[in-house]
């Protein structure tokens, strides 16, 4: 009898013992949410913070270019006329020689560099094995990381040293493509290596060659991802100073031949109003900078719309 | 239209690793042939030796024979390319090409191939979503993005299209293991129905699956890991799975695998 209440009331206890050991451990389950929660709180925070962070100078430099440029260009004569006899005295003129010669210098520019850069990059992903690979991979390495005085020296030194030309605007096109390859390779490859490997098994197995499968399903798979990355690259590149102050200096006159002499830019007129310190040109400078930033945005705007034709259909 | 295939003594290699020892079987047209065994015994690496597909992957080659009616799909002059227009595949997973419509997918294989006229393409696009179970699902939006559609209409969308380019041979690799089993079951009636017009050899995970659908089985495994996979035994699915010759067959069968 005596045994038996022991038993039960050591089986009672071990049977209590078990819902409170269970509430300890919600308890403690309960904790350690809470540590998580904060330290989810914490990441949160920290990673808002740092994009508020980068969002300041963004804004800053939208802002103070902004202001300080936009009256100019509520001014027809800005997108009509040149700076052509106009001195930094002056008020007045235009910019439209420098966006000319923006938007033909870059658009040359990713007419070599485009084709060049996604036909490297489908070779490296779609056939590229064994040594010759690695050795184009790195140079494009190479190529990614030469600063671009570098490149406008290397352009002035074949162009004017060795085959003794003139400085023209093809000249500052080849510094420019020698920037915008490797963009262009690099940002191609990352697409292409994520276009999934079932698809062109896919292709493959209907009896598709090779060559067919990559212009037809790789490459439209790819399509959206690949505009963008080339949008980057020009953007870069029609934002880039010191090759052309090494290959064309700035000049006031429209000037829309390649091969006809010097020809202005927007980064270079910029450069140039910065050196004076009278208003009127400083005010140009500032909605010279104003433009080239707009001209990108629109550029990038046109590359959206152009890769949703084509693009992976949701 | 269908064919028959003759295997022999085939082995197969990724790079200097041999994947595949010493097949040797056939296939017989207008029939199902299932592909059972373990995982990593070598049954879709044999079953893409059977279209040329192995050798798309850097490293995959192939020693022996495997004869296509009298055509030796590795003789030094067949084209993999034509081979693979012979011979369909479908694949585990719906690739479904993501750019294009239902339409251009079905199509995909004959407009990739230089076919044109939209008469002949609409004929054939029509005839095989009806082949593949699909038309009275999809013919109302035939232009709508393939990749909107279910698994299981994906996977049918797959099949139309393997079928749409004609092959004599149609090689499936796991078709519904990414499927429901109502899907799945869709799949299997439509392979029922293709086998009087295809040869159709299928690898698959599922026995039951094999015991429903197919008319021949072939068990493969190897003896351990990173040895090579082999064949078996292959023969009459009802033989396999009642009264199979190999103790092994019967233990993998009845699920005292190991």
């Amino acid at each position: 009898m005596t045994t038996s209440t022991t038993a039960t009331t050591s089986a009672t206890s071990s049977s209590t013992t078990p819902p409170a050991s269970r509430g300890g451990a919600s308890t403690d389950l309960g904790h350690k949410a809470r540590g998580r929660a904060f330290k989810d709180q914490l990441a949160r925070v920290v990673m808002w913070g740092a994009f508020l962070l980068a969002l300041v100078p963004l804004v800053w430099i939208l802002w103070t270019v902004g202001s300080k440029g936009y009256h100019l260009l509520l001014d027809a004569q800005w997108w009509g006329n040149s700076q052509r006899g106009i001195t930094a005295r002056r008020e007045g003129g235009g910019a439209v020689h420098a966006i000319q010669g923006t938007l033909i210098q870059g658009l040359t520019t990713a007419l070599i560099s485009v084709p060049i850069g996604i036909l490297t990059a489908i070779y490296l992903v779609e056939y590229g094995r064994g040594r010759l690979a690695k050795v184009v991979s790195f140079m494009v390495d190479i190529l990614t990381g030469v600063p671009s005085i570098v490149a406008g020296l290397f352009i002035y030194a074949l162009w004017v040293t060795t085959f003794k030309f003139q400085r023209v605007g093809f000249a500052v096109c080849l510094a420019l493509v020698l920037l915008m390859i490797p963009v262009v390779v690099r940002s191609t490859e990352e697409m292409l290596k994520l276009v999934p490997n079932e698809l062109r098994e896919a292709s493959y197995a209907l009896g598709v060659p090779k060559w067919k499968t990559i212009m037809r399903v790789v490459l439209p798979t790819a399509f959206s991802g690949i505009v963008t990355g080339v949008l980057l690259g020009l953007a870069r590149v029609m934002g880039e100073t010191a090759p052309l102050l090494i290959l064309g200096p700035y000049t006031k006159s429209i000037a829309n031949d390649l091969f006809g002499g010097l020809m202005p830019t927007l980064p270079t007129m910029i450069n140039q109003d910065r050196t004076e310190s009278l208003q009127p040109a400083v005010d140009r400078m500032w909605a010279a900078a104003l433009t080239l930033i707009l001209l990108v945005l629109l550029l990038n705007i046109a590359g959206r719309v152009v890769s949703r034709f084509g693009s992976v259909k949701k | 239209m269908a064919k028959r295939i003759d295997v022999s003594d085939l082995n197969v290699y990724y790079s200097a690793f041999k994947a595949v020892e010493g097949v040797t079987m056939t296939v017989e047209p207008r029939s199902v042939t299932a592909f059972i065994g373990p995982s990593g015994c070598g049954k879709s690496t044999f079953l893409r030796t059977l279209n040329r597909m192995h050798e798309v992957i850097p490293g995959g080659r192939v020693e022996g024979k495997v004869m296509l009616d009298d055509q030796d799909l590795y003789d030094s002059g067949v084209d993999p390319v034509a081979v693979r227009r012979t011979v369909g595949m479908v694949f585990q997973r719906p690739n479904p090409f993501p750019t294009m419509s239902i339409y251009d997918n079905v199509a995909a294989g004959l407009k990739l191939n230089g076919v044109k006229g939209k008469k002949r393409l609409d004929e054939v696009v029509e005839k095989s979503l009806q082949g593949a179970n699909l038309w009275n699902e999809v013919k109302d939006r035939l232009s709508k993005p393939g990749a909107g559609l279910s698994g299981g209409q994906q996977q049918r969308l797959c099949i139309a299209r393997a079928i749409a380019v004609e092959p004599q041979v149609l090689l499936m690799d796991e078709p519904c293991s990414a499927l429901d089993p109502i899907s799945t079951l869709a799949i299997e009636d439509l392979i029922g129905e293709l086998k009087s017009k295809y040869t159709i050899v299928i690898v698959t995970h599922n026995m039951q699956q094999a015991a429903r659908v197919s008319d021949r089985t072939a068990f493969f495994n190897l003896a351990a890991t990173g040895k090579p996979g082999k064949l078996i035994e292959i023969d009459d699915t009802q033989r396999i799975f009642n009264n199979p010759g190999v103790k092994a067959t019967e233990d993998y069968i009845s699920g005292r695998f190991g």
